[in-house]
């Protein structure tokens, strides 16, 4: 489903070219799930991001249900993205000028879905927050706009859902009920999970584990 | 230095240290760099135009002073105290001297009333006369004078003497040579068919005359000519100690005929200069305000670690001076050189040679710069101080409430001093504001009506409109005040290209180019036939005459009318002079009645006066005055009914006093036409003249000439600064838009990611802007077209008739601007992966 041959990711910085990723191999399995795990800044979110065609490596391919994503332009990707790939950013990144259920709907709409609403509404509802759905994501606290962000992500019903940090910012209760949700999506659907995570709760169900050390996968 | 000072000092300075980091890295990217580009094009803006308006309008008082023959020059019923030629030579002014009065030339058994004009050496310190061998024969400009002993003539002097060059005439009690026919005299002014033909002479030969005694009428001239500093520190000193009887006139007040064309065209380099600033002025505000918002959370944070209020204002204050000082360079730099290339682009087509620039436009456009920093930023940044802590935690409080109202009572003052600067009239400057602050108004209520309308649109539109609309509802404070910085620039834009237009036409309208150059005076009733049959034999249509009959004003309501009421000379000289009387069923084409009625079409003919308005305020004469005109001996006694504005400009035949028609039938009246002849048809006049001997003709081409050179310059010039502002406002309402796009292209990332299409992610960005732009052409082109319809009635002096089209292309245009800079802006995001833009920011 996903897979990731010899890629490397470097940027420039001030002190010369900065590698942050190298020599990464990895296959992931449609309806497996798959925990990254590792210290701050070894590259998690960076490997996501590569995964999901968010980004693009200096070196190496990713293929995504069999598309290298480095052959294929930009819209391209953003295309495959509607179709197959649900995704939490570590940071949210809703839209602020949305209101919660509107950003819900925002891919359901974009990939031409007859009934956004009703389907954004009960997703709201699954993460418990269909009474502040008319709420603009400023107005929710941290832990409330990373549930909007997942319900964003669930809500197309997408072939791989990749996480960062789904329970980053969740208690317990809540980050165990999202959990559930994840996990039921995978069960019920299939659904391919890619989480990064340091939460327990969500690692030790997945099939696998990978570790990421400085930028290597040491699994 | 001891440790205590150092940490003081060290406390001291830290507002200022953390000013300039933040000004340095905020240069790099977001509002700052907006805002100083805002402001770098407004400096340029102003000082381009400044620079060009400066050099233009130095050229345009050249052409001014030309016909004044001076820079500046002080008339006097009595001879002139000689300490003011030597005062003015201290001030290194050039002088002349004229003496001019009115006396009978003789030649053989023929007499001629005539203006004589003697004359210094030097004379005319602006401008050139010309000179011919024979009447309307070729003319060359000279720099001589007549030397002592001989005189030059106007060619219809010539004529009605039956004179030649080389032949001799009496002037009171001596004799002199004619040596040249005089065909152009630059300061002949505007009075062309009340005055007499001219004599010229050398001032040295007045005394052997024996004309000119203690009591005579004449007319004393100092004519000074020199730097315009120089010009203007003596003006100042003679004005505080001019006498009675002593006037001063300077290039603002030099002929009618250019008066009105050169004060129309600097208050629109005027009007347009203003323009740039408010609307650089806004876009400082825009991004100002949106900076305040986006330092609202660091501010909260410097407060909870500890930082005074004060401290804060210092940090902001610090980062405006220094943004402002540097923007204000860049943009003098900017403006120095758009002026060099925009010279150069125009170099075949502008006025010759345009003087060297001054360096006050960078001192002008540097204090703009500072002052709209000051008055337009300063206020949202200093808002900062008032933020609290507590907003570090709670979120609902993080949105930054910046003042939309903020004092701008800064930004009014900076205008008012700037159109003071610029020399624009008060009426002017302030309804430009007074609809600026109209329009402001009107937008922001309508862009809130649309902001309510629109969040019940959003359910029933595509996504890409709904993301459109919902950043549009979003945050209403928002996008009220793009909308009205939108429509604040547009509206100016659209004001200046109104009037712009109709400036133009009226001006072209005005100098066509079969604007008469010759008139014929004198005409006898029994010889209107003929003169049109015989112009008709060469080809010319023949042209309409006009009846005239000449009458002295006896009375003003009961007094008489003396020279010795008045200390004005002109009212002396008019008091004195016959007028010439004409009558008309229908207000004469360029004549707007401005006080009273016209008369209606009656049956028995009662007389009723309608004089020019100018007349009547330098005799002191008002609507429902009884004036009693002296005709052939027969006094006409009626009321002042009306008071007449004359386009004076417009090279027609014009009059000071009109009557209804049938009140002078009884009197002979005689005929005056104006015609227009191309100069290869000059000779038609030598036959028409031998033809008709009464006959007298008046050559108006080379004044026309100059005239139509000098409008044509201003025309240049109204059509260079326009385009420069145009650009100019086009560059500061893109900054405006942009002001709001580093927010937009994150969006744009985050729709990207979640596999939003190109085209998706380009409709809804312009569905956004286009809404934006919509209302904000909307309503300024209905605030534009009441302005400029003001504008120019009361200010240009101008019928305004709107385009419709302009105003669509203004609406059309303020949408399709606004969208293609949104689009810009996104542009680069769409290409991208979406987690390099969002990481960027
Ligand atoms: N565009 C970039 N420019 C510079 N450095 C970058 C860039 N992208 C990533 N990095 C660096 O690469 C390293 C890995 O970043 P990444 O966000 O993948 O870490 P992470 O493992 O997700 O850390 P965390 O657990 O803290 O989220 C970090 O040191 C980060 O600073
Ligand atoms: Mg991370």
């Amino acid at each position: 489903m996903v897979e990731a041959r010899g890629v490397e990711k470097r940027v420039p910085s001030p002190e010369g070219d900065l590698t942050i990723l190298s020599a990464v191999e990895l296959a992931i399995f449609a309806g497996e799930t798959v925990a990254v795990i590792g210290a701050s800044g070894s590259g998690k979110s960076t490997l996501l991001g590569l995964l999901a065609g968010l980004d693009l490596p200096t070196k190496g391919i990713v293929r995504l249900d069999g598309h290298d994503l480095t052959a294929i332009d930009e819209d391209g990707r953003a295309a495959l993205r509607g179709q197959l790939v649900g995704f939490v950013f570590q940071s949210f990144q809703l839209l602020p000028s949305l209101t919660a259920i509107e950003n819900v709907m925002l891919p359901l709409e974009l990939a031409g879905n007859a009934q956004p609403k009703r389907r954004a509404e009960a997703i709201l509802e699954r993460v418990g927050l269909q009474h502040r759905r008319r709420h603009y994501p400023r107005q929710l606290s941290g832990g409330e706009q990373q549930r909007v962000a997942i319900a964003r992500a669930f809500a197309t019903q997408p072939k791989v859902l990749f996480a960062d940090e789904p329970t980053g910012n969740l208690d317990q209760q809540t980050g165990g009920a999202i959990a559930e949700l994840l996990f039921e999506l995978n069960r019920e659907r299939g659904t391919t999970l890619v989480l990064v995570t340091h939460d327990p709760c969500l690692a030790d169900p997945c099939n696998r584990v990978v570790r990421l050390d400085n930028g290597r996968l040491t699994s | 230095m001891p440790k205590s000072f150092r940490s003081h000092l060290r406390i001291t300075l830290g507002p200022y240290r953390l000013g300039l980091r933040l000004l340095r890295r905020e240069l790099v990217a977001g509002e700052l760099r907006v805002m100083a580009a805002a402001l770098v094009i407004a400096v340029g803006a102003l000082t381009a135009v400044g620079f060009s308006t400066d050099r233009v309008a130095q050229a345009m008082r050249l052409g001014a002073a030309e016909l004044l023959a001076a820079d500046l020059l002080l008339a006097s019923s009595n001879p002139i105290d000689p300490q003011w030629t030597r005062q003015a030579h201290r001030h290194g002014l050039a002088t002349a001297h004229t003496l001019s009065f009115r006396s009978m030339l003789a030649h053989g058994d023929r007499f001629q009333l005539a203006e004589v004009k003697a004359v210094s050496e030097g004379y005319p310190l602006r401008g050139r006369l010309e000179v011919a061998k024979t009447p309307f024969g070729a003319a060359h400009p000279t720099r001589a004078i007549p030397s002592p002993g001989t005189v030059w003539l106007e060619g219809r002097l010539l004529s009605a003497l039956g004179l030649r060059v080389g032949q001799t005439v009496h002037l009171g009690a001596a004799q002199f040579t004619v040596t040249e026919v005089l065909a152009l005299e630059p300061d002949r002014g505007g009075e062309l068919f009340h005055i007499a033909p001219r004599v010229l002479m050398h001032i040295a030969d007045v005394a052997p005359t024996q004309l000119v005694q203690p009591a005579s009428r004449v007319t004393h001239r100092l004519l000074l000519a020199g730097e315009a500093a120089a010009i203007a520190g003596f003006r100042k000193q003679l004005a505080t100690a001019l006498q009675p009887g002593e006037r001063l006139q300077g290039t603002d007040q030099a002929s009618p005929q250019l008066r009105s064309a050169l004060s129309r065209a600097s208050q629109y380099l005027g009007l347009a200069s203003i323009t740039s600033v408010l609307i650089a002025g806004v876009a400082v505000a825009l991004a100002a305000r949106r900076y305040a918002t986006r330092h609202a959370d660091s501010v909260a944070l410097l407060r909870s670690l500890g930082a005074s209020s004060r401290w804060v204002a210092q940090v902001f204050a610090l980062q405006v001076l220094v943004l402002g000082l540097l923007a204000g360079l860049a943009g003098c730099a900017l403006g120095r050189a758009g002026e060099a290339i925009l010279s150069n682009l125009f170099a075949g087509l502008v006025i010759g040679d345009l003087p060297p620039p001054s360096w006050k436009p960078i001192g002008i456009g540097l204090a703009a710069g500072m002052g709209t920093l000051l008055s337009f930023a300063l206020p949202p940044l200093l808002k900062l101080r008032t933020i609290s802590p507590v907003q570090v935690l709670n979120r609902n409080v993080g949105y930054f409430p910046a003042p939309m109202r903020a004092s701008y009572a800064g930004a009014i003052l900076l205008l008012a001093a700037l159109g003071y600067q610029l020399g624009l009239e008060p009426r002017l400057a302030s309804s430009v504001l007074a609809g600026a602050v109209a329009t402001l108004i009107l937008l922001a209520i309508s862009a809130r009506l649309l902001v309510k309308g629109l969040t019940g649109l959003r359910s029933r539109v595509g996504v890409a409109w709904r993301f459109g609309l919902a950043n549009v509802a979003r945050r209403p404070q928002e996008s009220v005040l793009q909308i009205v910085a939108l429509g604040i620039g547009m509206l100016v834009l659209l004001v200046l290209t109104f009037i712009r237009t109709d400036l133009l036409s009226s001006w072209q309208a005005q100098f066509p180019p079969e604007a008469p150059n010759f008139f014929l005076l004198d005409v006898q009733p029994h010889q209107v036939g003929a003169v049109q049959r015989h112009l008709a034999q060469y080809g010319l249509s023949p042209p309409a005459l006009y009846p005239m009959v000449r009458g002295r004003l006896r009375q003003i309501n009961g007094q008489p009318v003396a020279a010795t009421h008045y200390s004005d000379p002109r009212a002396r000289r008019l008091a004195t002079r016959d007028f010439n009387l004409s009558w008309s069923e229908q207000l004469p084409a360029g004549n707007q009645v401005v006080q009273g009625q016209w008369w209606a079409a009656s049956e028995r003919p009662v007389p009723a006066f309608s004089v020019e308005q100018g007349l009547a305020e330098t005799l002191a004469m008002r609507v429902g005055d009884k004036l009693i005109f002296d005709v052939a001996g027969q006094p006409i006694e009626g009321r002042v009914e009306s008071l007449r504005s004359v386009a004076w400009d417009s090279f027609q035949a014009n009059f000071f006093v009109m009557l209804p028609p049938g009140v002078l039938d009884s009197f002979p009246a005689t005929y005056l036409t104006s015609l227009h002849l191309p100069a290869s048809q000059r000779q038609v006049l030598g036959g028409l003249v031998q033809a008709f001997p009464g006959i007298t003709v008046l050559d108006v081409d080379a004044l026309l000439e100059k005239a139509r050179s000098i409008v044509e310059q201003a025309i240049r010039a109204v059509q260079y600064v326009f385009l420069f502002t145009l650009v100019a406002g086009l560059g500061v309402l893109y900054a405006a838009v942009q002001a709001t796009l580093d927010e937009r292209k994150v969006e744009a990332a985050i729709l990207r990611a979640l596999g939003a299409s190109r085209n998706r992610v380009m409709l809804g960005v312009l569905s956004e802007f286009v809404i934006l732009g919509l209302l904000a052409g909307l309503v300024a082109t209905l605030g534009a077209t009441v302005l400029s319809k003001w504008l120019a009635s009361a200010v240009f002096d101008l019928d305004l008739h709107l385009d419709p089209w302009l105003g669509i292309l203004g609406i059309l245009g303020g949408a399709a601007s606004a969208g293609l800079a949104g689009l810009v802006g996104t542009r680069s995001v769409l290409a991208m992966p979406p987690n390099a833009s969002l990481r960027a920011t």
